[in-house]
């Protein structure tokens, strides 16, 4: 069944979708949604530095966007406006990364195979570390769920339950690392944030609770990778991109129904 | 019992000496209130005492097994976060839905569990928080400012609800207040802060105290009368104790 290119693409996306999620609700409830993008970007250097060494390319974009994730958390908050710092240090990753990939004469590689993803060049092995990171991360933030929660509503009332809150901005942190190395592949770098956002931001008119939000924006990234996938297919368009346009039709669809819908 | 004790606790802020030399006991069920002026440590002080800030010098000594209750000065939650106020008292520990009705019952707004939080009002979202900061029966009530942005009544109102509290529950009550009307009816001790205790004791007491009347001026003689203090901290004033507000050592 996984000799079909068709079948791996399907599953690689779904995975990216469902570990996405969750995920993206805790980067748009806590304002993090440039975060996200700056560690994104800083995949591409990751990608360079994998390449210039033979490594695997999973295991290069996890520390860079590890790096990256880490130096935003030390920064913020010494002078600097978030919105700042994250745009100065996600543009600079971003174009330190595509220069360096320049360097690299010797070999060619497909760059915007990594700017928007390859979903349907997704090898066993590929499928494995996707599925391997979802797991871990549907693991990471689905056992400390509350705890994140409450550190998110306010940083005091989780001291006062005994909660660290700059522990669980390290889980997010550790989780938003490993979504970029596994998303790499199937939205490529400068969708990624995307895939966190827009389910998420889709989700929140129809949820009345964290948890069903979390649900809910599962299932739209999960229909957005299936319908995008068909698409894409279908139309011969490229198809992380196709992915991205079908969950921003859905969010347009949800804002409007929502619009009309009476508030609750 | 001793719940709570604070030894020469010290703590600095960005390069500035938010509290020094503050020594204090909570023992159980008392009410204790703390009253200063702005950007006199207050709520350094309960967040020195939830464990939010590490102490620069000194000790913040805990009971064990001491389960503390807090309300904070203000909690803003982001409209993209929907949460129903009976999630939001599961919160971190799961409950379930009687723990839900009785706590609010016992902050007085039991109708509201089904409710968005981002749709109550104010007096009724400070008795959420009240609410609960009371899921987990606590031995310790802290509460900073928790009737800032009520009206009058509506304070007047949530601090009888505290004391109700105190009487079913018997947990010790710490509380930060301008309302210093409620502060002298209500507080078994009352602490005057300035960066440091300056003085402290029965509410009588310290509202006869010069530190006192230096910091809240002499309109408080009358300490019963509704006092809402204004007041920039000035020490041109004479007086005959000798009484040093030096922040920067």
């Amino acid at each position: 069944m996984l000799d079909d290119f068709i079948v791996r693409a399907t599953l690689a996306g779904l995975g990216v979708a469902i570990a996405a999620a969750p995920l993206g609700c805790f980067v748009v409830w806590r304002r993090m949604a440039y975060f996200g993008d700056a560690t994104a970007h800083a995949a591409i250097l990751g990608v360079a530095i994998s390449l210039t060494l033979s490594t695997s390319i999973f295991a290069g974009v996890l520390v860079v966007s590890l790096l990256m994730a880490l130096t935003i958390s030390t920064l913020s908050g010494r002078g600097y406006a978030m919105d700042t710092l994250l745009g100065v240090l996600a543009h600079s990753a971003l174009a330190f990364g595509l220069v360096a990939v320049s360097f690299l004469s010797g070999i060619r590689i497909d760059l915007m195979a990594y700017l928007f993803g390859d979903i349907l060049a997704v090898t066993p092995t590929d499928l494995a570390i996707i599925w391997g990171g979802a797991v871990l991360v549907l693991v990471l933030i689905g056992s400390r769920w509350s705890a994140l929660l409450t550190s998110t509503l306010n940083s005091d009332l989780a001291y006062a339950s005994g909660i660290d809150p700059k522990r669980e901005q390290m889980v997010l942190t550790v989780s938003l690392a490993i979504v970029v190395a596994v998303a790499i592949k199937v939205v490529g770098v400068l969708l990624i944030a995307a895939m966190l956002i827009i389910p998420a931001a889709t989700a929140r008119p129809f949820s009345r609770t964290p948890e069903v939000m979390a649900v809910i924006a599962a299932v739209i990234g999960a229909v957005s990778a299936l319908g995008g996938l068909k698409a894409a297919y279908h139309f011969d368009t490229p198809t992380g991109p196709t992915i991205v346009c079908l969950a921003a039709i859905l969010f347009a669809l949800s804002t409007v129904v929502s619009v009309f819908r009476a508030p609750r | 019992m001793r719940l709570v004790e604070i030894r020469n606790l010290a703590v600095r802020l960005g390069g500035h000496t938010a509290l020094r030399d503050v020594s204090l006991g909570i023992d159980s069920g008392e009410i204790i209130t703390i009253v200063g002026p702005n950007g006199s440590g207050k709520s350094t002080l309960l967040r020195a005492i939830i464990g939010a800030l590490k102490p620069t010098s000194g000790d913040v000594i805990k009971s064990d097994n001491l389960r503390i209750g807090y309300v904070p000065q203000q909690l803003h939650i982001d409209p993209t976060l929907p949460m129903t106020v009976g999630r939001f008292l599961g919160l971190p520990h799961r409950v379930n839905a009687e723990q839900i009705v009785l706590a609010l019952e016992q902050a007085g707004v039991p109708e509201l569990a089904a409710r968005q939080m981002s749709r109550l009002s104010g007096g009724q979202f400070q008795r959420v928080l009240l609410a609960r900061a009371l899921m987990n029966q606590p031995d310790l009530l802290i509460l900073d400012e928790a009737t800032q942005g009520l009206d009058q009544p509506g304070s007047a109102a949530f601090y009888r609800q505290i004391e109700d509290v105190r009487l079913q529950l018997g947990c010790a009550v710490l509380m930060v207040s301008h309302d210093l009307h409620v502060v002298m009816s209500a507080s078994d001790r009352v602490i005057c802060l300035n960066g440091h205790v300056c003085c402290e004791g029965e509410p009588e007491h310290v509202a006869s105290a010069p530190e006192y009347r230096a910091l809240f001026g002499e309109g408080t003689k009358g300490a019963l009368a509704l006092y809402r203090h204004h007041h920039s901290h000035s020490h041109d004033h004479p007086h005959d104790h000798n009484h040093s507000h030096n922040h920067d050592t």
